[in-house]
């Protein structure tokens, strides 16, 4: 446990460390990357351990969310990363004789990213590549929620990554405070929007620039695609036995709730006689095990609460409309949510989905995959959030695009220097119209001006 | 009682702005009350001459004050407004952005009229700073509107196979614009254009500190834009305070950082997203191997000749060697009367200072008992026009007051070092600035100074410029500010970037769906790595 002072001079350290320039290196990113490669090969039994131990994760679950996937964003940020790193050349009119503007991206500085529990080594790490190919320094702060992965992360990156750029520091709410005081070049946060609101208000006494990476209700339409909703109804109870078998509790391949008080808001989710009486397929709570077996819940009261909050848990309600298309209504009545899933082969309610609504991602036929691809951007809009990163978007969330123009001694357009006079101002009004024939004709006095108001 | 003659042409020869304060006594039904200028700025009037006592007089009609209550059911219409679809078509976009253009054609003289009031700004620096600016990006989107609101076609992997992908801009909804008073129509029609592109609604609230181009924006945006999804919201910190108690998808502020912090703390209330354009103390490093000549007039250009120093990437201080000084400030007397005669005070071609306020900061600012001494070209006043000279200091000590604050004068500090690489630590030592300026021909010099230097934008042997590129991001870093616009970075700045993904209901892998196994995590890993030869092998069992 760090005290304020502690803290503050570890940060100062850090910040020091980053203006002596190692970290821009391209070859001290590289190491980084590199480390973090090493990390999840070499530490991933543990990191399985830790998984199962805080969440109830599957392996192979964890593989696929969570190892594999950071792997993969690892292996393309070291491919990429020269590509990245190199400026862009910015186009420029032809008056502009002898000039040269590029756009340069630099790191930030110093970033907080701080990360939620649900995938605490894929929301921690996701962003800390993206931070560490752009050149910064960074304090991670993991969710005290999931203490194994957390003690995990803070020992496997002090071992395998730079101690004087990379610090994970513990802790709860409290820690997380004292971090906000800090000053910092970016933040980047995941979790709930009532937190995100606390975060965003701290970053206005630095004006630090944040991401959010928030939730919402993401909704998944489902088209009729030949069977009624009843049908179904019943596919989906086939099918979660043949994942989960007869008794899911058994089975090791469905996750645990993260604890006591997120299980009884769950539990309290489906208190209401109403919710109750909606539920068509499971219910069952177990508290001393932390578990609640996949729910279904057909037509909930729209006002009870699994309605109205973000359910993050395993009860999936179902609402049936009298067409497909008013879901379009349904979801623009309810705030921007982090993605929005629909099943479906007809390409008008495709196109309508993607025109009429707003999210942070749609995805057709399929749900969470979009969080695979690392050419789309990962972000919410609205209450979702705002910011986002994957693939390059990650290197650019944490980098400043610097502007630069360079000019030659050599030409000058002398006309935009008082004294003022009407002939400069008509050179000037061809130059901005890029009127290259107009500005002969001026110099050549063959061109008549219009009357200007006074002030000239 | 109504407002005699006498009275309305003493009000119609004040044309120095919110500086002066102007009361009368003014009886409207039965009640007396004393009006400030500032009010005026919101009132209108109607002329009724009458025939009895061969006057004409004016009634006053005061325009409703906007309230908490006002501002959320100006946002709520707007909502209504954008949640119709209106504003997302590309027609409407295109209507209102050639009115736009239309309106810059035809009321040019009125604008150039009002920033010479409430600036005394030259007519050629209005125009070439403001509305020809204006006028280009509002021909840049009308040219590529249609180029940017094509989706982008991103290239998938084996990890999604099989699936193709898009990235769709989408208006965010209704946005918010707050510009300040040194280029007040350039910085309010800039971002405007830039969020009307995007298929949003706005509302613009110009600064109360340059009434006359509020005036004339309200009046303008009502007779040439489409009212139902653009409005103007004039008035001063009570006005702000209820517009920014109400949720926007997106606000722009540019000003200070002080009111950027208000801004960005009411954003965070409704997780609105803001792009805040700040300032800084921006440095111009003078090198000894350059054409002095050339690099004086562009230093002069980026200070005097551009709002007489009050502008956000105008040069704040330059900093040059012990040996190189007495040069460069015999070469910038030397312009500077060139540029503004022999007596700068009675240049038409110099602005004033935007307020009495702002005199009497830099008045203190030169008083100071640190730098008086330090003056070694000008320092000239004149309080009742709000002018002050070009005024050069000469190595001033760092903690005095003026090389502590953004200056935003006509006060140009010169510090000198040995050698022209320590004047890196000195801009580092300082929060990051809006734009940092070098004159050199050293190539290394350039190098290491965009390597070590960061700031929101940069430029090499000349001043201002870069902004006027579009293709390059305006913005800052740090207390410098957050976020960017010009050119098509305006039409992103106020547009979400939705993802996109289609998957096909064919090859559906069933290695992700539990029950989990060790060979589906094989697969798994194959698959996700995108790496076709170890997914063979593990299909065929290694």
């Amino acid at each position: 446990m760090e005290t304020w002072r502690d803290l503050e001079r570890d940060l100062e350290d850090m910040r020091e460390y980053y203006r002596h320039g190692k970290t821009k290196e391209a070859s001290w990113r590289k190491s980084q990357l590199k480390g973090l490669l090493t990390l999840l090969k070499e530490k991933e039994g543990d990191i399985f351990k830790a998984l199962k131990q805080d969440l109830g994760k599957h392996h192979v679950e964890a593989f696929r969310d969570e190892i594999g996937t950071l792997t993969k964003t690892v292996n393309t940020a070291l491919e990429s990363l020269k590509d990245w790193m190199s400026s862009k050349t910015a186009k420029l009119p032809r008056i502009a004789l002898q000039t040269s503007a590029e756009i340069v991206p630099e790191p930030l500085g110093l970033v907080l990213i701080i990360s939620s529990w649900n995938f605490p080594f894929g929301l921690s790490l996701e962003p800390m590549i993206g931070a560490l190919a752009a050149g910064n320094t960074v304090v991670l702060k993991p969710s005290e929620l999931a203490p194994a992965c957390a003690s995990l992360l803070a020992n496997a990156i002090s071992t395998y990554l730079d101690n004087k750029a990379v610090k994970v520091i513990q802790g709860g709410p409290s820690v997380g405070e004292q971090l906000l005081q800090q000053r910092w070049d970016k933040i980047f946060f995941t979790g709930s929007a009532h937190v995100g609101r606390i975060v965003m208000s701290a970053a206005v006494k630095h004006l630090t620039p944040v991401t959010l990476e928030l939730g919402g209700k993401c909704p998944a339409v489902l088209d009729s695609l030949s069977s009624s909703w009843d049908m179904k109804v019943e596919l989906m109870k086939n099918i979660i036995k043949e994942m989960f078998g007869e008794n899911p509790k058994e089975s090791h391949s469905i996750a645990r709730i993260i604890n006591k008080q997120h299980l009884l808001r769950l539990k309290n989710l489906l208190k209401d006689p109403h919710v109750d009486a909606s539920i068509v397929y499971g219910g069952s709570v177990d508290e001393d095990n932390l578990f609640i077996e996949p729910t279904i819940l057909v037509d909930p009261p729209l006002q009870a609460a699994i309605m109205t909050d973000e359910v993050f848990g395993p009860l999936l309600p179902i609402i049936t409309l009298e067409k497909i298309e008013d879901s379009v209504q349904f979801i623009n009545s309810r705030p921007k949510a982090l993605a929005i899933y629909c099943f479906t082969k007809n390409k008008t309610l495709q196109r309508m989905m993607i025109s009429e609504t707003s999210s942070g991602s749609v995805t057709f036929n399929d749900t969470i995959i979009q969080y695979a691809a690392d050419t789309l951007p990962f972000g919410g809009v609205g209450e979702s959030g705002f910011g986002r990163y994957h693939g390059k978007f990650s290197f650019d969330t944490f980098s400043h695009e610097k502007a630069i123009t360079r000019r030659s001694f050599l030409t000058d357009l002398w006309f935009r220097f008082p004294p003022w006079n009407n002939y400069k101002l008509q050179l000037l009004e061809s130059a901005f119209n890029y009127d290259y024939l107009g500005l002969v004709l001026v110099i050549l006095g063959l061109k008549r001006h219009r009357q200007r108001s006074a002030g000239i | 009682m109504n407002i005699s003659m006498e009275l309305l042409r003493n009000f119609s020869s004040v044309g120095a702005g919110a500086s002066r304060e102007f009361s009368y006594p003014f009886t409207r039904k039965t009640k007396q009350r004393q009006l400030s200028f500032v009010y005026l700025s919101r009132t209108s009037y109607s002329f009724k001459s009458c025939s009895a006592t061969l006057s004409l007089t004016a009634e006053v009609e005061e325009k409703p004050k906007l309230d908490v209550d006002k501002a959320a059911l100006l946002a709520r219409e707007l909502r209504k407004t954008f949640n119709s679809g209106r504003t997302t078509n590309y027609e409407w976009r295109m209507s209102q952005l050639k009115s736009i253009e239309k309106m810059l054609e035809e009321k040019e003289n009125d604008i150039t009229e009002a920033l010479y009031k409430d600036l005394s700004k030259p007519g050629l620096e209005a125009f070439v700073a403001e509305i020809s600016q204006v006028k280009s990006s509002c021909k840049l989107a009308l040219k590529e509107l249609s180029r940017w609101m094509i989706p982008e076609k991103v290239k998938t992997s084996l990890t999604t196979y099989p699936s193709s992908a898009e990235i769709v801009s989408e208006p965010l909804g209704v946005v918010l614009v707050i510009s300040t008073w040194n280029f007040p129509f350039l910085l309010s029609l800039d971002p405007v254009i830039g969020a009307i592109s995007a298929g949003n609604a706005v509302v613009l609230k110009p600064s109360e500190i340059s009434p006359a181009t509020s005036l004339l924006l309200s009046n303008l945006v009502e007779e040439y834009l489409d009212q139902s999804a653009i409005r103007v919201v004039e008035g001063s910190v009570d006005e702000t305070t209820a517009l920014l108690e109400q949720k926007w998808d997106k606000i722009l502020y540019t000003g200070s950082a002080r009111v950027g912090r208000i801004v960005m703390a009411a954003a965070a209330k409704h997780l609105t997203p803001v792009i805040l354009e700040l300032g800084g103390k921006c440095p111009s490093v003078v090198d000894s191997n350059i054409n002095l000549q050339v690099a004086v007039r562009r230093i002069i250009y980026g200070k005097w000749a551009c709002n007489n120093g009050q502008a956000c990437i105008g040069v704040d201080y330059i900093i040059t060697t012990k040996d190189f000084a007495p040069k460069l400030i015999d070469a910038l007397r030397y312009e500077l009367e060139q540029f503004f005669g022999k007596d700068p005070m009675e240049s038409k071609d110099m602005s004033r200072i935007v307020s009495s306020s702002h005199f009497a900061r830099l008045a203190s600012l030169m008083d100071d008992d640190l730098v008086s001494d330090k003056i070694v070209l000008g320092g000239q006043r004149d309080v009742n026009q709000l002018k002050i000279a070009p005024t050069i200091l000469l190595d001033v000590p760092e903690d005095a007051q003026i090389m502590q604050e953004e200056i935003f004068g006509p006060l140009m500090p010169i510090l000198t070092v040995e050698k022209l690489e320590d004047s890196f630590k000195i801009i580092q030592s300082k929060p990051k600035p809006l734009a940092a300026y070098l004159f050199t021909d050293d190539e290394q010099l350039k190098k290491n100074f965009v390597q070590n230097i960061s700031s929101g934008g940069m430029l090499i042997n000349d001043t201002i410029l870069h902004v006027a590129t579009d293709g390059l991001p305006f913005g800052g870093v740090g207390e410098s500010g957050m976020g960017s616009y010009h050119g098509k970075f305006s039409f992103d700045a106020f547009s979400h970037k939705k993802a996109v993904l289609y998957r096909s209901f064919n090859a559906d892998a069933s290695i992700r769906y539990p029950p989990y196994t060790t060979q589906k995590q094989r697969l798994l890993k194959a698959v996700i790595n995108g790496d076709i030869v170890s997914l063979i092998l593990a299909l065929i069992g290694r």
